[in-house]
């Protein structure tokens, strides 16, 4: 059984005052997500990720295709009880505070009152809420909301749990905490379905993605097997690299750029690997400190593809 | 039936930190100040007018409590997106209106039970000041139980128009939503006129419309017996059933078209 199918999905919003026209935010989108996968769902601002994910979620209704989720169509209460959604930009009750905003979406779950108890804290510890658990939500910070948002998707120890954006308003820390979530959540086998419009969130989690730009899915597969970001050079860093081993092997080398005293980054040919270079360096005594495939970025990727994009 | 209450709970946890309980209890305490001042224009020998006044602030305190927390039941959660989280829960959509309605109704009952003890509390002062429970000039003693049936039918009265602003907020602005309910409020309690328009306009098409209009929109006359029960006049328990029922079922057919239209409804 899949985790998330959907055939098709397609959704129309209807713009202009006097005389609606129908804007398709959403075309055509089939989809299929496998059990236990960490998919990221990718696509500039505008693409129509949120609208899939509430579709999902049945916020919305499709203006045709179908979705289903777990095998049963979306909305479905007993579906719901098994999966967990974080909205973009989320947002809760002024008045409650992070506690009791999770202890009311675990009464809703149907937890007793002792259960409840157990997860809401447990949870507020895993998301890094502290002791501002008892401060009613509206005097939280955007990545403090975020965090909630968070603890109150995965609530129910989710078979599927979906993320819209979930590391936006987040410091580099947050985003590290939350990276480090979503694999806990992937060895736990749940599967996580994720929209980013960053592609190093996606090329640190994903076993598969979807790039989506103006409501088309463009590509979608395993990062490394998407055409556009496979494999274009290498990059080396060495030190201790000498001034004459340098300009011995400066004709195998694209570019080179000093970085420090006798330590330099190598731009490599993806032909003929690293390989040979490297240990030719090595045994003239360079040490090496990193090497790195390049690819070309997710958002030049997106100029060039929203670029052949024919008006609609 | 968990759900509904669970939702329940929290609407009037929200209502209670919205501070409106307080704001009840400042109302009340003018209510006495200004008993006591009317006691003193009318030396204690009018207690009818007090009895009248009480029921009235009951019912205007209420109808704007069950407007302006009614329209914002709904249409507040999705303005602030609140609902995206709370529908992606295993409650279905129709849940999620009852149990605002319920919240709702709650929420008015202890307001209104406050309201009544403040209200019992003024008409035993003025009898402690006439220094009589029960003076030869009144009709009916000062803390007359009966005043509890206007008190019963003020709140069936309110849960009308909670379900009237709780319809109208499933598909409308909040501003429109709050005129279209006041508009419903004032008309029902002239509707029985339009039940024998003929009298007034000699034109089939408008008589139809009007009677039309008469089974459609709220009869609230009929559940208004503050003057009977000031008065001590007789008002039959089979009455007071009857009207009941009535309301009852007016509620019960608001609240289904809210769900069915909630449950239509995209969120944007
Ligand atoms: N309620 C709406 N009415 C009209 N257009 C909308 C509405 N919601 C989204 N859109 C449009 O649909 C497209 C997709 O939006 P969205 O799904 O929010 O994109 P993303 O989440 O990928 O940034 C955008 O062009 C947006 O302007
Ligand atoms: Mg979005």
């Amino acid at each position: 059984m899949l985790a998330i199918q959907t055939t098709d999905l397609s959704k129309d919003f209807p713009v202009g005052f006097w005389r609606p026209r129908p804007y398709r935010a959403l075309d055509k989108l089939t989809l299929e997500v496998e059990q236990g996968e960490t998919f990221g769902f990718l696509g500039p601002n505008g693409a129509g990720k949120t609208t899939t994910l509430k579709l999902l979620m049945q916020l919305l209704y499709p203006t045709s295709g179908r979705a289903e989720i777990l095998g049963r169509p979306v909305g479905d209460v007993g579906v719901k009880r098994r999966i967990g959604y974080l909205p973009e930009s989320p947002y809760f009750y002024d008045y409650l505070t992070a506690e009791e905003l999770l202890s009311y979406f675990a009464s809703l779950v149907g937890y007793g009152a002792a259960e409840r108890r157990r997860r809401v804290s447990a949870l507020l510890d895993e998301v890094g809420i502290g002791s501002e658990r008892r401060l009613q939500l509206r005097k939280f910070s955007k990545g403090m909301l975020q965090r909630v948002g968070i603890a109150q998707a995965i609530l129910n120890d989710p078979e599927v749990v979906f993320l819209d954006e979930p590391m936006s308003g987040l410091d580099p820390l947050g985003r590290r905490e939350v990276r480090n979530l979503i694999l806990s959540l992937r060895d736990r086998g749940c599967t996580v379905f994720f929209s980013s419009h960053v592609l190093a969130d996606a090329e640190a989690l994903c076993s598969r993605v979807a790039i989506l730009a103006s409501g088309r899915l463009i590509a979608s597969g395993k990062i490394t097997d998407i055409h556009a970001f496979q494999v274009r050079g290498w990059e080396l860093i060495v030190a201790h690299l000498s001034g004459e081993s340098l300009e011995r092997h400066r004709a195998r080398m694209r570019k080179v750029t000093a970085i420090a005293d006798r330590q330099y980054a190598l731009e490599l040919p993806l032909e003929p690997g690293p390989d040979g270079l490297l240990r030719d360096l090595i045994g003239e005594g360079a040490h090496l400190v990193s090497l790195n495939p390049t690819r070309e970025s997710l958002e030049d990727f997106f100029i060039q593809q929203v670029g052949q994009q024919e008006p609609r | 039936m968990r759900v509904i209450r669970h939702i329940a709970v929290n609407v009037f946890k929200e209502s209670v930190r919205d501070k409106v309980l307080y704001n009840l209890v400042l109302f009340a305490i003018l209510l006495m100040a200004a008993s006591y001042l009317l006691s003193q224009l009318t030396a204690g020998q009018d207690i009818k007018i007090i009895k009248d006044l009480g029921l009235a602030a009951m019912q205007l305190f209420g109808l704007f409590m069950a407007v302006f927390i009614g329209i914002g039941l709904v249409s507040k959660e999705v303005e602030r997106r609140s609902i995206y989280s709370l529908l992606s829960k295993p409650i279905r959509r129709q849940e999620f209106v009852i149990g605002k309605y319920v919240g709702l109704v709650l929420t008015l009952a202890v307001n209104l039970a406050i309201m009544t003890v403040a209200y019992y509390a003024v008409l035993g002062y003025m009898a402690w000041m006439a220094g009589s429970w029960f003076k030869p000039g009144w009709e009916a003693p000062a803390m007359d139980p009966a005043l509890l049936k206007a008190v019963a039918m003020i709140m069936l009265q309110l849960m009308v128009i909670t379900a009237v602003a709780l319809f109208f907020s499933t598909f409308s602005s909040p501003m429109l939503s709050a005129g279209l309910t006041f508009g419903f409020y004032i008309v029902g309690h002239f509707n029985a006129d339009l039940k024998h328009f003929e009298a007034i306009i000699d034109s089939r098409p408008v008589v139809y419309l009007a009677r039309a209009l008469y089974y459609l929109l709220p009869n609230l006359a009929p559940l208004d017996v503050k003057a009977q029960v000031v008065h001590a006049l007789p008002v039959p328990a089979a009455y007071l059933l009857l009207n009941t029922a009535y309301a009852f079922v007016y509620i019960a057919a608001l609240l289904t078209a809210s769900s069915f239209i909630f449950l239509r409804r995209d969120f944007k």
